[in-house]
Order: structure tokens, then C-alpha cells, then sequence
């Protein structure tokens, strides 16, 4: 069984490996471009797979810890003229501080599940009606940086450059999630998702483990919402705080397998492949290809509950008959 | 005359169209046997122009009338014989949706950018052109600017660049003295005025310049109020504004919340001199008038608008017509930037991306259906890019201001509805 | 600005009752399936678009199309509970949501394919007689919505608790096993209750319709706002959806005239999330577990 899982791990992460070396060998600026796209909505899915994958947080809202990142570091560049890299590094650690004080407040107060999820959907329109209410943070414009195509700015003269930088930032993210899964701070909140009553009575401080996975999917998140802005050197509350990018986090994880390891980078990318794909074939009418994604995402839906990397579940876990509803 | 022009004199007068196209079809080979081989070679290739614009998301009705019209400007100019210093190449656009979203807008970019176009039209909306001007300046990519306000388009240092339409700051300063000119006409009956806008880029920059300007033509700006997109409900807002006894409310916001409006300032039975709207959602749109006739009567827009007397407007308008579809600005705007490319086009003889760049940065263009003289590009900007005012009258949206373009007198102040 | 109190009020009770319509059917669905429905705006805009296509290809006034909408709702909610969520999501909640998300993407998008982006209204006689209310002039379409949102609370209460089908589900919602140990079928059961959800919207959009516009993203502007209804009135209360939406029409009519109307969007949010902190049961405990 395990050597099952095991052999998917490998299948994928030589699959994924192919991929992420096509930009420096085969594919135009266009498809560096696509590329460089799903590497960033990659980031922000492995920052929700450690609470929604790993620790079974569901959130909605993670948009909220994006968006805070790449507001930080634009007004910190915009406002202070700090150093880019500088703003970015603090820019992270606004995202972990704002992961940690709704993980901490939410969790103070018992929420969990569907309650959880819904507040942090709350957070991310309240972020985003303050987003677009005031001067400071652009208010209906949004914020926008100069150009200044250096390194030195963080910003990058080749679409090569960029995505380089990406996927280091990936890397890094997948390292780090590798990490937390082989620790004992993964071990327990894989607990704490299978059954947080008795995770607790085994001694486990649940709200501690909880707030700190937030914190660390804040920072991870922040890193999306950095790299976001360096790529296309705009953020507006929509944006930032909008549904959009919060589905997209979800998405990604669920679709790929949430709590494993490679599944939300998988996920992503297939499903903007998928996208993709959708839009060069029936692009003629506006709302068809969309139509074509959310049919093939039922399907996967419907054949592989557990996502992709569900594929290599050892099959009697695959069968066993869930909660009919 | 020569025989041949004898020939298509007689075609004029021909019976059956298939007599005459065998006429034509036999003058046609007539020439080549005599050895005109240039005339007739292969078809010219076609030049490919991109053009992105949200065909799907929150902003899909502007893309998709944006496209409508692009599509008639390219049909009437390759029917009218295309490029012809490029031997008659026709035009070929291909359309990418950005989805209402700029991150997609500027991965849309690059692929039309290696599907080899010549240049790049759109993108409807602040946000989408400030990332897709941003992609194509890395490829070398002019693109033509069809609707896009905000100044940071222009402030960012990029020579691909090229706004057809007035930005912000022309705009307002065209509204406000055009509103100036029909106050003082009236007799000054206007001094209190109210701003309604919606929160988001153009509807908070615009709300921000009028508070600065209005005063300088002697109006008192007695209450802003700014809501977001969407917006559910107009009641309380026009609570306010009653309390506040403006003679003049100028709204800034998107259609949907136009119409709310509208209805819920007869609704409510709120009373001013006039409605007057700087990029107004609704009161340049048929479909308004026709719905919500009696709430849209004598409203006044200045907004983008073509010239009603030229030829190719009354063709557009035609068409639109034919197609069943609204006429609002979005098609007008990117018909005229279609014209402008073409004229590029032809200019610089060649689809080359640096030539065309040069040419629309140094050419004064001419004519298009918009109300605008030359059109000259300094620095990104139109210089000779106008709005001009719309007011709804009957059933009709009449050109009211300048007068040079105008078909109807302006009525000012709006008389007292029952 | 204090003179305005009363008529914001008053206002706000009016928007509020749309949002506790809106409210009505999600909080059945929610509270009993668990199933944070996202595809709860797109049914609304094709609700809307229904009875504009009633109104407009047969000359039908949305009041009474009414019965025709929620029978017709009811029979889609049906459908797509027994059909397509259901078998699509294999039970599990995550999967549920993104069953939902997806059938939202589809829905939009087709709808936008077929109806195309114009917006749309229906212009009615009686869309502009204004009914005196104190300080204030209120739509009379308004009004009836008002009216109606207490008469669909009340008639829902009475469904839940007077007749068996009620009871079958509330049961479910309390104790799943044991219902369906005591012979419930709770298949048909989870999919009544998607069902008369469902019909809810229809009977929302009939009532919204006169005063609003329909596009394809019209549900997108009710979706937050009924989901912090339901979760203020408390999941699966009727009595709950309309208090909670009456209140946030109230609260969000108050702070859209103190603190502007974007800000004021904040108040919506802020109720939110402390009842969310404070009090998850929300105002009226629900018929079932938390």
C-alpha cells in the first residue's frame, strides 16, 4: 500500500520535474508566461494544504493572507521606499502575523469546519472593503509600481528571469511542506484533522499547533501575493482579497490531493492546463470554455474523490463506502 | 476611356448580378492575359491585429460590444479593399478574453504576441491595460488603447502605448465646461451639486477631480457619496441627497447601478435642475432609454460618442441596428481605433511591430466616426481626443455639445417632472 | 443626517426582507445537508431570469408566476441534489463544495452564453406606486416582498414542524443514523430539502424582480450577504433567516449612512464575524445540531 503511494510520489514529481524544466528548453515567452502563472496560484495552494490539506482547515478566504502580502509590500515600496527585497521579506511576515491573528482569534472561539471556512471568507471581504476604502491603499485604484526592470527592484527584464525566481520560491514551498509532513508538528496536526477531541486528550495543544499552521500558511501565502506583485506590478482589492484568488487556492489542493505533498502543485497545474486547453478550443464563444472546465471538473469530481494523487491510494481506502448525502 | 472602363460602364446598367460578374470575371482575366501578372497574384497575406478585451466576468458587456464593433470596422475596411500600400492585405483580428481578470489579460498577450500580430487593440478597463500594455512592451507591441482612464497608463515610461480616447483629466475638464457653457447659457440656474460615483477606479478618480474643480466654475459641491459595485439599493443614497437639495446630480458608476439609480430618483420623487453624468453607466445606452424611458428623459452624458454625420457612423449604426444589438460607446471607440490601425497600416506600408510603433508616435492621423480633428499621439496621449455630450431625449440619444457635431439643441434645466 | 435614521430604517427592513427571502432556502440547505451551497447565487440569477422570460415571452406578472417558479424550482433542486451533488461529491464536504462551485462556474457561463451580458429588467405598472410609510416612500413591490418574507417564514415553520416531511428532515439534521435506522429514506429526504430550497429562490426572484435587474452575475450580489444571514439567524431557523436578514438590512442601511456606503459594507462583515466568535449558534438555535 504504502509502496503504492510511494510510487505515485515519484511518477508525479518526475512528471512535475519535466515540467518545470519546459520553460528553458522548449516553450515561447507565451507559455513561460502560463507558466510562471501556475507556479504562483502552486504557492498559494501548498500554503493552503498545510492547514486545509494537513490539518483539515478548510478556509475560504485565503485569499485574505495573499492579498495582505501584496498590499505590504507594494505600500512599503510605494509609500517608504523601501528596497523591494526588504519589502518583500517584511510582506511575509505580515502575511504570517495576519495568518496567526485570524487562526488565533477564530480558533480561540472554537470555530471549526464550515464555521472556520466562513470566516475566514468574512476576514477577506472585510480586508477588502478596506482595501478599496481608503487613500493609503489605493482605494479603487489600486496600487501600482513603477517599472524599474532589475533584480536589484525585484523585478525581472526576461520572462525567464521570473520564472526562475518562482520556481525557487516553489522549491522552497515544497521543502518546506516535505518538512512539516516528516515532523512531529505535521504529525500532530494530521491528528488533530483525523479527530481534534482525541488529538487533545493524547496532550497534543491543539490551539497552539492550529494557530502556528496558519501562521506558517500566512507566510507561505505572502509569498504568492509577493510574487504576484513583482510579476505584474499591480494588486486592486479585487484582486487581492477577491473570491477569485481564494478559490484558486482551494482548487488547486482538493483537485490535486489534499494533504499530500505534491498534490496542490499538481492540481494547479492541471487545472490551468485544463483551462487553457479549454479556452484555445472553444474560445469562439465567450463563456463556453468555462462552461467545459467546471463539466471536466465535475467529472474529476465525480471518478476521483480524492483528487489526483488519489490515483495511488491503495485501493481498499479508495473504496470505502462514505457518508451517502 | 479604355475598353475596359467601357466595359464596367456597361455593368452598371446590368441585368442579372451573375451577367455581371462574368463581366467582371472576364476583365479580370481580360487583364491578366495581357500580361498584368502584379495584379493578380495570390491573395495578400492577411494582418493579424490582437485584440483582448473581458469577454467573460464582471466586465463582459463591454467586452463583447467592444468586439462587435472591431468586427464591423474590419469587415467595412477589407470590403473597402484593405490595406492597399500592402497590396490590398486584409485585415485579420484575433480576439482573446481576458476574462475580466489581468493576470489573464497579459498571458493573452503573449500568445497573440506569437501568433504574430502586427499590434494590439483594447483592453476596456484600467486594470487589464495596464497589464496587458506592460506584456507587450516586451515583445515591441503597440497597442492601441481603446478605453482606459486612469493616468498611470501613461505615467509608467513605455513607448507602446497609444490611448485613442480622452484620459481622465481631459474628460473632466471637458465636462466641467461643458456643464459651465449650458449653466451660464440657462441663466446660472445651477449652483449646489451632488457626486454620486462608484468606489472603484474611475468612478473614485473622478468623484476626487470634480471636488477639485467644480468650484472653479462656481458650483458648490454640497455631498459626495461613493458606493461600491454592486450596489443593491438606492434608497438611503437618495435620502441623502434630498436632505442635501442639490439643483444637479453627476453620477459616475457601471450600467446596472445606472438603472437602480435612475429608478429610485423617480421612486422616490427626487427633484433637481438636471442629471448630469461624466462617464455615466446608462445615459449613453439605448437599451436604457428604451426600458426606462420615462426615468431617463433629459439626462445628460458626456461620454465617448461618435460623430453622427459621417458616413461609416451612419453604416455602423446601421449595422448595429441590423444585428440587433445596442449602440453604445464600446463600439464606437474600438470601431475608431480599428480606423486608426488601419491607417497606421497603410502608412508604414508594413506589419513590421517598430515601424508601426514609429508611425503611431510620429503620424497625425485622419479622419475616423469620432467626434475628435487629427488624431496625434503625444506621448501616449490623443491630443485630439474629445468627449462630447449626450442628452436623452424621446426615444433618442441626441448629440447636444459641441454644437459643430450636434443634432439637437441641449434642454437645460431639465423642466419639472410630474 | 438624524432625520435620515427612520427612513434608513424602514429602508433597511425592506432590503432586509429580500436577503432573508434569499436566506430562506439556504439556511434549510445548510442547516440540515451541511452543504455550503456556492451555487446558491447562480440559481438565483436563474430564478431571475425565469420569470424575466415568463414575464416578457408570455406576459405573465412575476407575482403570478410565482406558483409555476417554485414548483418548477422545486422540481430542479430535486434534481440536482439527487443527480448531480450527491453522486458527484460522494458525500464527502470538501468535495460538496466544489461539486457546488462547479455547477456555478457551468451554470454562469452558460447562462451569459445564452442570454448574453445586457441587463435586463421588467417594467411593471405598478413598479413606481409608492406606499407612505411614515417619513418614508416605499416601493410598493417592496412592500409585498416584506410581506411575503413573513408569510414564507411562517409557511416554512409550519412545513419543518406540522407535516411529516418536515419532521423526516429535522430528524435527519439532528441525528443522521438513527433516522435512517428508523426508516427515513434519507436520500429522498436530502433531496426535498435541496429541493424546496431551492424554490425559495424561485419565490425570492418573483419578488425581487419588479425592483432589480437580472445579469449573470446578478447572484454574486446576494451570495455574502445570504450567507451572513444564515449564520446570524442560526443554521436551519426560518425565523432566524428572516430576523438575521431583516437585522442586516437594518445594520447595513445605519452604516451606510454613517459611514458611506463602501465602508458601510464593513457592517455586514463585522456581524459576521462576531456572531461567528460570539455566538455561532447563532440568534435562534436551529433545529438541530450545531
Amino acid at each position: 500500500m504504502i509502496k503504492r503511494e510511494h510510487t505515485g510520489n515519484v511518477i508525479v514529481a518526475v512528471l512535475l520535474g519535466v515540467c518545470a524544466l519546459l520553460p528553458y528548453f522548449v516553450l515561447s515567452a507565451a507559455w513561460t508566461g502560463f507558466a510562471i502563472n501556475i507556479l504562483i496560484f502552486s504557492l498559494l495552494a501548498l500554503a493552503w494544504n498545510i492547514t486545509g490539506g494537513f490539518g483539515g482547515m478548510m478556509s475560504f478566504g485565503h485569499a485574505v493572507l495573499f492579498g495582505s502580502s501584496a498590499y505590504a509590500t507594494a505600500m512599503l515600496q510605494l509609500h517608504l521606499g523601501l528596497n523591494a527585497w526588504l519589502a518583500g521579506a517584511v510582506a511575509l511576515a505580515v502575511g504570517a502575523l495576519v495568518g496567526g491573528f485570524i487562526g488565533a482569534l477564530s480558533f480561540r472561539y472554537g470555530l471549526r469546519g464550515s464555521y472556520f471556512a466562513l470566516v475566514t471568507l468574512a476576514f477577506a471581504e472585510v480586508f477588502r472593503v478596506l482595501a478599496s476604502s481608503f487613500t493609503v491603499t489605493g482605494g479603487g485604484q489600486g496600487l501600482s509600481l513603477p517599472l524599474g526592470r532589475e533584480l536589484a527592484n525585484l523585478q525581472f527584464a526576461s520572462r525567464l528571469d521570473n520564472y526562475t525566481f518562482v520556481l525557487i520560491l516553489v522549491l522552497i514551498a515544497l521543502a518546506i511542506t516535505i518538512a512539516v509532513r516528516r515532523s512531529r508538528f505535521g504529525a500532530y496536526l494530521i491528528a488533530i484533522r483525523e479527530n481534534e477531541e482525541a488529538a487533545k486528550a493524547l496532550g497534543i495543544n491543539t490551539f497552539r499547533v492550529k494557530v502556528l499552521a496558519m501562521t506558517l500558511s500566512g507566510a507561505m501565502a505572502g509569498t504568492a501575493g509577493v510574487a504576484y506583485l513583482q510579476t505584474f506590478l499591480f494588486v486592486d482589492s479585487q484582486i487581492g482579497f477577491g473570491t477569485v484568488m481564494s478559490f484558486e487556492a482551494l482548487l488547486g489542493p482538493i483537485i490535486g490531493g489534499a494533504g499530500t505533498v505534491l498534490g496542490p502543485i499538481l492540481g494547479s497545474l492541471v487545472l490551468h492546463t485544463l483551462g487553457e486547453v479549454a479556452r484555445e478550443s472553444i474560445g469562439g464563444a465567450p463563456g463556453l470554455n468555462l462552461v467545459f472546465y467546471g463539466v471536466v471538473l465535475l467529472i474529476i469530481l465525480r471518478f476521483l474523490p480524492d483528487g489526483l494523487m488519489g490515483i495511488f491510494k491503495p485501493r481498499s481506502r479508495a473504496q470505502a463506502k462514505p457518508e451517502g448525502k | 476611356m479604355s475598353q475596359y472602363e467601357k466595359g464596367s460602364a456597361h455593368l452598371t446598367k446590368a441585368g442579372t448580378s451573375r451577367r455581371r460578374l462574368m463581366q467582371v470575371g472576364g476583365s479580370a482575366l481580360a487583364l491578366s492575359a495581357l500580361g498584368a501578372p502584379g495584379l493578380l497574384r495570390a491573395q495578400p497575406k492577411p494582418i493579424r491585429i490582437g485584440a483582448i478585451s473581458p469577454l467573460t466576468g464582471a466586465l463582459t458587456y463591454n467586452g463583447t460590444q467592444a468586439q462587435a464593433g472591431i468586427r464591423f470596422a474590419v469587415d467595412i475596411i477589407n470590403k473597402a479593399g484593405g490595406i492597399k500600400s500592402m497590396g490590398g492585405a486584409p485585415l485579420e483580428v484575433i480576439f482573446a478574453d481576458a476574462e475580466s481578470r489581468p493576470d489573464v489579460g497579459a498571458a493573452q498577450v503573449d500568445k497573440l504576441a506569437e501568433a504574430g500580430v502586427a499590434c494590439l487593440i483594447g483592453a476596456q478597463s484600467s486594470a487589464i491595460t495596464l497589464a496587458t500594455t506592460q506584456a507587450a512592451a516586451r515583445f515591441g507591441l503597440p497597442q492601441v488603447v481603446d478605453i482606459g482612464t486612469a493616468p498611470q497608463l501613461l505615467q509608467r515610461g513605455l513607448t507602446n502605448v497609444f490611448r485613442f480616447t480622452p484620459g481622465v483629466e481631459s474628460s473632466v475638464g471637458t465636462g466641467i465646461g461643458n456643464l459651465d457653457s449650458l449653466n451660464k447659457a440657462a441663466g446660472n440656474p445651477i449652483k449646489r451639486v451632488a457626486i454620486v460615483h462608484e468606489d472603484g477606479p474611475f468612478g473614485s478618480g473622478m468623484a476626487k477631480m470634480l471636488n477639485e474643480r467644480l468650484p472653479g466654475i462656481g458650483l458648490e459641491v454640497v455631498e459626495t457619496i461613493s458606493h461600491p459595485t454592486p450596489q443593491r439599493d438606492f434608497t438611503n443614497i437618495v435620502l441623502r441627497l434630498r436632505q442635501a437639495k442639490p439643483d444637479l446630480i453627476m453620477p459616475s458608476h457601471y450600467i446596472n447601478e445606472f438603472i437602480l439609480f435612475a429608478r429610485t430618483i423617480r421612486q422616490q420623487r427626487l427633484q433637481t435642475k438636471g442629471i448630469y453624468s461624466i462617464f455615466g453607466g446608462g445615459a449613453s445606452n439605448i437599451r436604457f432609454v428604451r426600458e426606462h424611458n420615462e426615468a431617463a428623459q433629459y439626462i445628460i452624458d458626456t461620454n465617448h460618442w461618435y460623430d453622427p454625420r459621417k458616413e461609416l457612423s451612419k453604416e455602423l449604426a446601421k449595422r448595429t441596428a441590423d444585428a440587433k444589438l445596442d449602440l453604445t460607446y464600446d463600439m464606437m471607440v474600438s470601431f475608431g481605433c480599428m480606423q486608426i490601425i488601419a491607417q497606421a497600416l497603410e502608412t508604414a506600408g508594413s506589419a513590421d511591430r517598430e515601424a508601426l510603433t514609429k508611425t503611431f508616435t510620429e503620424h497625425t492621423f485622419g479622419d475616423t466616426i469620432m467626434p475628435y480633428g487629427p488624431t496625434k499621439f503625444e506621448k501616449g496621449n490623443n491630443a485630439g481626443a474629445q468627449l462630447v455630450n449626450t442628452q436623452i431625449r424621446g426615444e433618442n440619444i441626441e448629440l447636444i455639445y459641441p454644437k459643430e457635431f450636434a443634432t439637437a439643441e441641449p434642454v437645460f434645466p431639465m423642466p419639472a417632472r410630474s | 443626517m438624524l432625520g435620515l435614521i427612520v427612513p434608513a430604517v424602514l429602508n433597511g427592513l425592506m432590503s432586509g426582507a429580500i436577503y432573508a427571502l434569499v436566506a430562506l432556502g439556504l439556511t434549510l440547505i445548510y442547516g440540515v445537508l451541511h452543504i455550503i451551497n456556492f451555487a446558491h447565487g447562480s440559481l438565483l440569477m436563474l430564478a431571475l431570469y425565469a420569470v424575466y422570460f415568463l414575464h416578457v415571452l408570455f406576459g405573465l406578472d412575476p407575482y403570478v408566476a410565482l406558483p409555476f417558479m417554485v414548483a418548477g424550482f422545486f422540481a430542479l433542486g430535486y434534481a440536482l441534489q439527487r443527480g448531480v451533488i450527491s453522486t458527484f461529491s460522494h458525500g464527502k464536504d470538501s468535495n460538496i463544495l466544489l461539486v457546488t462551485l462547479a455547477l456555478s462556474i457551468i451554470i454562469d457561463n452558460l447562462a451569459l452564453y445564452f442570454f448574453t451580458s445586457n441587463t435586463r429588467t421588467v417594467d411593471l405598472a405598478y413598479a413606481f406606486e409608492m406606499v407612505e410609510i411614515g417619513p418614508a416612500f416605499i416601493p410598493l413591490p417592496r412592500l409585498i416582498a416584506f410581506i411575503a418574507a413573513l408569510i414564507f417564514a411562517g409557511l416554512l415553520w409550519f412545513v419543518m414542524t406540522r407535516t411529516r416531511t418536515g419532521k423526516a428532515i429535522r430528524a435527519i439534521a439532528v441525528e443522521k443514523r438513527g433516522a435512517e435506522l428508523m426508516g427515513i429514506n434519507v436520500k429522498h429526504a436530502y433531496a426535498m430539502c435541496f429541493g424546496i430550497g431551492t424554490a425559495c429562490l424561485a419565490a425570492a426572484a418573483c419578488l425581487l424582480l419588479p425592483t432589480f435587474y437580472v445579469t449573470p452575475q446578478v447572484g454574486y450580489a446576494f451570495v455574502l450577504v445570504a450567507f451572513t444571514t444564515v449564520v446570524l439567524g442560526g443554521m436551519g431557523s426560518f425565523v432566524g433567516a428572516l430576523v438575521g436578514g431583516l437585522l442586516l438590512g437594518v445594520v447595513e442601511a445605519l452604516c451606510g449612512l454613517f459611514l458611506g456606503e463602501t465602508l458601510g459594507q464593513i457592517g455586514i462583515f463585522a456581524v459576521f464575524i462576531l456572531t461567528l466568535l460570539f455566538r455561532p449558534a447563532g440568534l435562534f438555535s436551529p433545529r438541530g445540531a450545531r
